[in-house]
């Protein structure tokens, strides 16, 4: 028998039943639930007299709309404060196995609180209505993102109506270069095989350079293969995945653990299995990514130029690049060392964990915010992270060198809440979309790793982290 | 869900890749609690060319107009060309219901994004993958011909002139298109396996207790 990709053999052991055509109903162990595409689902679902089939896979909590200063006086907006008093409100009449409201210490951004809870676990099937929902196959784990209707249809059935995608397996081997991280190599990914690349596709990430990725670091590659257009990615089970898991509040204890690693560790592509496309990267002479323009694939190097439209032979892509380069107020063959920014993000579900915090804190430590930036803002992921942020200190050192340190959630990494940019203004952001109006209308976004945008910060325009670390 | 069959529409072209769903229903606009609405606010920023709030009228707001859109010619269209990744992004169901409130039945695209793909055919808007060179021959007519229109059968999967003139052949899987010509409600489609789900269920609890 041919060997099974870890992706078959998540797909293949929750198929409830499936049709001539294809189409499957595929069995849904963990169901995330926050407050922007959940309402519409829950109403539904009361409309038509229905309940939701297993409330102990439901876990939830508000991050989209949530503010990330002055908690003590509430949600001042009032269209943001009714959604997340429905969310409140659906939860308490509905239940779930657990839910993290606003202000509650554990609440935060629900990639982040997945799997810091052990909510998470491998070869679970794990989806949310989110897109960001990919971030926890790096658990070994199928996730995916799902529509308001497919939230209605997981609460009602436990069950999706999908059918298998085509799988990939990004294979990046060689060691990270310092300075270099987890952010640069999926945006370099991205970069290579554009926006739509991986679409129709899971992706796996393996390789050297995977295997040797924290948890932290894994979940960002993983939570930005949507932006490659991918249905879902993920990294196979190893001792790394165990020790981030073991003890966690969700995770199995004492002999059901060891049942579960058990299994778990059959959670990988067997040596055998072929995909249907395999792309190689060599991450050792790789570079710090930043972002130019208004998707994700439209990144450079940090030594490099913006690009000149001019250069461009297919007339599609050339418009788009004179129109992106037109919002985000760039000039071709600029340096981008040379592009100052206006404001500083650090984080998002892409990269808002402890070590991302780490990360920017070193850069960040006994030096200063440039004049030019107008703010320079760190939010951490969850309530927990910042809480562990903390006691490390790495408040006082972003505090000190002019930081704003905030409450945790989703922040300008769509601006819904308070925190966003104005027109014109410039931002070096550790998330994950650029797009036009995403961190606010007019707004100009640089995706960056969380030292790039530390260091960004404190020199006032882009610079080549490594010749700082 | 309304049943789709056989739709007549004018056609409005929109001539740019990736189009995200940050771009077909902006954030702000995610705060409703409701289904229904978002037509007004659908492509609000390159639409109009003040800042879209929740609670607006949008009937005062000045309209941008160079947008496609807004140009009277193609006001009313119902069916809507767009080049490749189109509704790339976010998972946001707001933006088949944005595109729907707004009046399209059908887009027609060379690929559009996954998810969002998924989530035009749980609310009756009919996605159609057409070839590029497919695409470009669409936007030259719907430049050229004022009132430009185009009949799509479900049933045939077609896509043609109402002169018939121009046609070609769209592929589709067989139980989206089951479910979109009679309007089906998924959820009673899946409830009728409950026995499958529970057997599945209880099969799992066995073999990976830790999953209780
Ligand atoms: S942090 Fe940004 S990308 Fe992540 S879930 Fe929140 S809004 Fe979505």
């Amino acid at each position: 028998m041919a060997g099974r990709t870890l992706y078959d053999k998540l797909w293949e052991s929750h198929v409830v039943r499936c049709e001539a055509d294809g189409t499957a109903l595929l069995y849904i162990d963990r169901h995330l639930v926050h407050e922007v595409t959940s309402p519409q689902a829950f109403e539904g679902l009361r409309l038509a007299g229905r309940k939701p089939w297993r409330i102990e896979s439901i876990v939830a909590t508000a991050d989209h709309n949530t503010p990330t200063k002055d908690w003590a006086q509430g949600i001042r907006d009032p269209i943001s404060r009714i959604q997340v008093e429905t969310l409140d409100a659906n939860i308490a009449a509905t239940g779930a196995k657990a839910y993290f409201p606003f202000r509650d210490r554990r609440q935060g951004i629900v990639h982040v609180i997945g799997p810091e809870q052990g909510a998470t676990l491998p070869g679970m099937t794990v989806v949310c209505g989110d897109s960001h929902t990919s971030t926890h196959g790096a658990f070994g784990a199928l996730a995916f993102g799902i529509g308001t209707s497919e939230v209605e249809h997981v609460l009602a059935t436990q069950c999706l109506i999908t059918r298998k995608a085509k799988s990939m397996l990004v294979r990046a081997e060689g060691r990270l270069p310092a300075g270099v991280t987890a952010k640069d190599l999926v945006l370099a990914v991205i970069g290579r095989i554009g926006t739509a690349g991986g679409s129709g596709f899971a992706i796996e990430f393996a390789g050297a350079a995977i295997r040797a990725l924290s948890m932290e670091g894994r979940m960002t590659v993983c939570n930005m293969a949507i932006e490659a257009g991918a249905r879902a990615g993920m990294v196979a089970v190893d001792d790394t995945t165990f020790d981030y898991l073991r003890g966690r509040p969700f995770a199995p204890m004492g002999e059901l653990w060891d049942k579960a690693m058990a299994y778990w560790r059959t959670l990988r592509s067997d040596p055998e299995a072929t995909f249907d496309r395999v792309v190689d990267v060599d991450v050792s002479s790789l570079r710090p990514q930043v972002t130019w323009g208004t998707s994700p694939e439209m990144v450079v190097a940090v030594d490099g130029r913006v690009p000149d439209p001019d250069n461009e032979r297919d007339p599609t892509r050339r418009e788009g690049m004179a129109r992106a380069l037109q919002y985000m107020g760039l000039t071709p063959n600029t340096l981008i060392a040379e592009i100052a920014i206006d404001k500083v993000f650090i984080g998002s579900c892409t990269n808002s964990r402890i070590e991302d915090l780490r990360a920017a804190a070193e850069v960040a430590r006994g030096r200063h915010v440039a004049p030019n930036v107008r703010l320079a803002m760190v939010v951490p992921g969850s309530g927990l992270v910042k809480a562990q942020a903390e006691r490390e200190g790495l408040d006082r050192v972003f505090r000190d060198a002019g930081f704003d340190w905030r409450e945790p959630g989703c922040s300008m990494c769509l601006a819904m809440n308070d925190d966003r940019l104005e027109p014109g203004e410039r931002c070096a952001s550790t998330s994950n979309r650029n797009f036009e109006g995403r961190q606010g209308a007019g707004g100009r976004t640089h995706l960056v790793s969380p030292a790039m945008a530390a260091a960004a910060a404190i020199a006032g325009h882009f610079v080549d982290i490594r010749r700082l670390v | 869900m309304n049943p789709f069959r056989i739709v007549t529409g004018l056609v409005a072209p929109l001539d740019r890749a990736n189009v995200d769903t940050d771009a077909i229903i902006p954030k702000q606009f995610l705060k409703s609690i409701k289904r229904s609405g978002f037509g007004p606010n659908l492509f609000d920023e390159w639409r109009y060319l003040d800042r879209g709030e929740p609670g607006m009228d949008n009937s005062h707001r000045p309209e941008n107009p160079n947008f496609v859109l807004n140009l009277p010619r193609y006001r009313g269209a119902e069916i809507l060309l767009a080049r490749r990744n189109f509704g790339c992004g976010s998972s946001r169901e707001h933006a088949p219901w944005a595109l729907l409130d707004f009046g399209f039945r059908a887009l027609i695209a060379p690929s559009y994004a996954d998810i969002f793909f998924n989530n035009c055919f749980k609310n009756g808007l009919l996605p159609i993958v057409l070839p590029e060179n497919a695409l470009d021959a669409l936007f030259d007519a719907a430049n050229v011909h004022p009132g430009f229109a185009l009949t799509i059968d479900l049933e045939r999967q077609t896509v043609a002139t109402p002169d018939g003139a121009m046609q070609w052949r769209f592929e589709l899987e067989a139980f989206r298109k089951h479910c979109l010509l009679n309007g089906l409600d998924e959820i009673a489609l899946t409830l009728g396996h409950a026995d499958a789900i529970r057997d599945f269920e209880s099969r799992r609890l066995h073999e990976q207790p830790w999953l209780a």
